[in-house]
């Protein structure tokens, strides 16, 4: 591998890395920091690509289209939606046993997979990517570079920051900090925490719907979608330590380098790589690199 | 008067008993179990070939071999950990007389399994496994589809005979990859090429990008591929963005550009694959196809409801030499490879080990369409390697 192939790599594996981030925060917040085990955060993701897909013409019908246009319209859908699915559904489980919510989150899968299914079939449907997205840069004698991946990556490094400043630096997030290490002291203290965790699930929600929005450009639309990201987001939550989001970053970061040198090193061994990468760390540190609280 | 009544009802119950019971021996219903995937990322292939085997059904009247046909349906999810179980289900509870399917080769291969202890009557319309009529091979199991070798095998001919040199192969690490392939690299080897670098990935891994960049730093000739599905589209679009389609030419087993058409986009234009069909066959079985299966389902058929379609008409001549009596099994495999079987795709017949003999196909992507674009390899045979049989 001569150098200039090498700096590509770094650069796949950088933005690998940023993309598997963008997809596993919505779980940082309702897994991390919530501490619901959220099978049907794949869903989510799945549910954000369909958006992508299936929105786009009914937006630029309604309001004039535009990239940004159906994606805040999108995001205003999910807020509501998850709002509605904390009520309905996740408010009954932060009190329950974890395998009561894997059997309710599994159970929403399923529903929201054949829901997909009646509402838009089952066929593979591509995206496009917005027309002032769509360059190419050139990169070494023989490859280019999308500049719409450049962009992905761009908009992860504004969540993350906008997610660390607003768990450890506002108000807002010092409530929401406070309700998971201690609900009912929370509440004795005049804070509404129903509400309060309400809006903090539909806002989780919402960004891994955002995450399926702005990934489905390059990841392109189908059936079953959401199930090949849960594990690995699972994996970016765990190694970066429940609950933390700077864990959580430099665990996608860590992901993404581990997983793209390993391809084209270690071809064999490919699939296995990051879990015994995970392994290895949990040996080192069983709570994951930043165990928040 | 009351003595008449009562010797008439007694006579009248008794010739209706008879006759009843002699109705039910010659024409009780032909159980036919399909299991497909109804549900999950296969669903609209399971649709499409049971769309394709009623459609030759309702040709023939509704009846095969003067019996009328009763389907069992069972959604495979293609899921290998639930197949036996499912096989199992329709073989000894429903008692079903034929098994049809199925999408995923890994529940092919436990359906091929139970199909062989019992000696069921089996019928694959699309797993593409080897060794489904490989080392599984049995005079009870047939396919309609093809076997992954062949696709592959004919695209190494073609790229060899177009004197393209060091070709680079990338697909998933999986049955259906690895046999393609394999089979690509028997033909392109033959014909005198050399395959430089292999490269695979964990199914259903679709992140490309490092292995786009391995390709750009080997800088082969050309690149040769299997891929299906989202990973398909995704994998068509990522090479293109990386801006290897312009500089190292892309070619693939069909399934890389079948049913993706729409979501690839322009990404996919001029490519060429192979595969024994193509959207435009210029046949007159395939124009009467075509056009009967767009008048009754409101859809253009594909790849897959042709051997639904096909899978059928297998059925069909085995029943119709044994006059509907599933137990004559011999009888019935004698026949099939004794027919050539008239497809959409053009006739094909069966080999010994009870893949089909066919033509292969060179395509390239004009439009929405993969366009015929000649013969890739005339009457290829699989080498059933390790049927014994």
């Amino acid at each position: 591998m001569d150098l200039s192939i090498f700096f590509i790599q770094c650069l796949n594996a950088l933005q690998y890395g940023l993309l598997l981030f963008l997809v596993a925060s919505g779980l940082t917040l309702i897994f991390g920091i919530m501490g619901v085990i959220n099978l049907a955060h794949g869903s989510f993701y799945m549910m954000g690509a369909y958006m992508a897909y299936a929105l786009a013409p009914i937006v630029a019908a309604t309001f004039g289209g535009g990239f940004f246009a159906t994606l805040l319209v999108g995001v205003g859908l999910s807020v509501a939606l998850g709002y509605v699915l904390e009520w309905a559904f996740f408010s009954f489980l932060y009190e329950r046993e974890h395998l009561q919510q894997v059997l309710m989150t599994y159970g929403l899968i399923l529903v929201f997979e054949e829901l997909r299914s009646i509402l838009v079939g089952d066929d593979v449907h591509g995206v496009e990517v917005p027309a002032f997205l769509s360059g190419t840069l050139p990169l070494g004698e023989m490859m280019t570079y999308p500049v719409y991946r450049l962009f992905i990556s761009g908009v992860c490094l504004l969540l993350a920051l906008g997610m660390y400043v607003v768990f450890t630096r506002t108000r807002l997030g010092m409530m929401i900090r406070a309700g998971s290490s201690n609900r009912e002291m929370v509440q004795s203290l005049g804070i509404d925490i129903k509400f309060l965790y309400r809006v903090v699930f539909a806002a989780g929600m919402a960004i891994a719907v955002f995450a399926g929005m702005v990934a489905a450009p390059v990841s392109s639309v189908y059936p079953g979608m959401g199930d090949t990201v849960l594990i690995i987001c699972f994996v970016v939550v765990v190694i970066g330590g429940i609950g933390s989001i700077r864990g959580a970053l430099l665990a996608a970061l860590l992901i993404g380098v581990v997983d793209t040198f390993g391809k084209v090193l270690l071809p064999q061994a490919a699939g296995v790589l990051v879990y015994v990468l995970m392994a290895l760390i949990l040996l080192w540190k069983p709570d994951g690199l930043f165990k928040a609280g | 008067m009351k003595a008449v009544f009562f010797r008439t009802t007694v006579i009248a119950t008794a010739a209706a008993l008879l006759s009843g019971a002699a109705l039910a021996q010659t024409s009780a219903k032909l159980k036919v179990g399909l299991m497909l995937p109804y549900t999950g990322t296969f669903a609209s292939l399971g649709n499409a070939i049971e769309n394709g085997f009623k459609l030759y059904l309702t040709e023939q009247g509704g009846k095969l071999a003067g019996r009328e046909v009763e389907f069992v349906k069972v959604d495979d999810e293609s899921d290998p950990s639930k197949a036996t179980d499912n096989v199992n289900k329709l073989v000894k509870r429903d008692n079903v007389d034929v098994l049809v399917g199925t999408v995923h080769s890994g529940v092919a291969m436990a359906m091929a399994k139970v199909a062989k202890e019992t000696g069921t009557v089996l019928i694959v319309p699309n797993a593409g496994a080897d060794a489904v009529t490989g080392a599984m091979c049995a005079p009870n199991i047939f396919r309609s589809s093809f076997s992954n070798w062949q696709p592959g095998y004919a695209m190494g001919e073609v790229m060899a005979k177009k004197g393209i040199k060091k070709v680079a192969t990338i697909t998933w690490k999986y049955a259906a990859g690895d046999e393609t392939v394999r089979g690509f690299k028997e033909g392109f080897e033959k014909g005198g090429g050399t395959v430089v670098k292999d490269l695979s990935l964990p199914f259903p891994n679709v992140e490309f990008q490092a292995l786009l960049t391995d390709i750009a730093a080997t800088k082969p000739d050309a690149v040769f591929t299997f891929f299906a599905g989202g990973g398909a589209v995704k994998f068509v679009k990522d090479y293109a963005a990386a801006g290897l389609k312009k500089t190292i030419p892309l070619y693939g087993s069909g399934f890389l550009t079948d049913g993706t058409l729409d979501a690839q986009g322009s990404d996919a234009e001029g490519l060429f694959t192979a595969l024994h069909y193509a959207d435009s066959m210029e046949i007159p079985k395939d124009k009467s196809f075509r056009l009967a299966y767009a008048k009754t389902y409101k859809l253009q058929p594909d790849v897959y409801a042709v051997q639904g379609y096909d899978a059928a008409q297998i059925l069909a001549i085995g029943l119709k030499a044994v006059g509907g009596d599933l137990s004559k099994k011999a009888e019935f495999a004698k026949a099939v490879e004794a027919t050539k079987i008239d497809s959409p795709r053009g006739a094909f017949s069966l080999s010994k080990a009870h893949n089909p003999v066919q033509d292969i196909y060179l395509r390239q992507v004009v439009g929405k369409e993969n366009k015929l674009m000649g013969i890739a390899s005339k009457d290829l045979a699989d080498p059933a390697r390790g049927c014994k049989m």
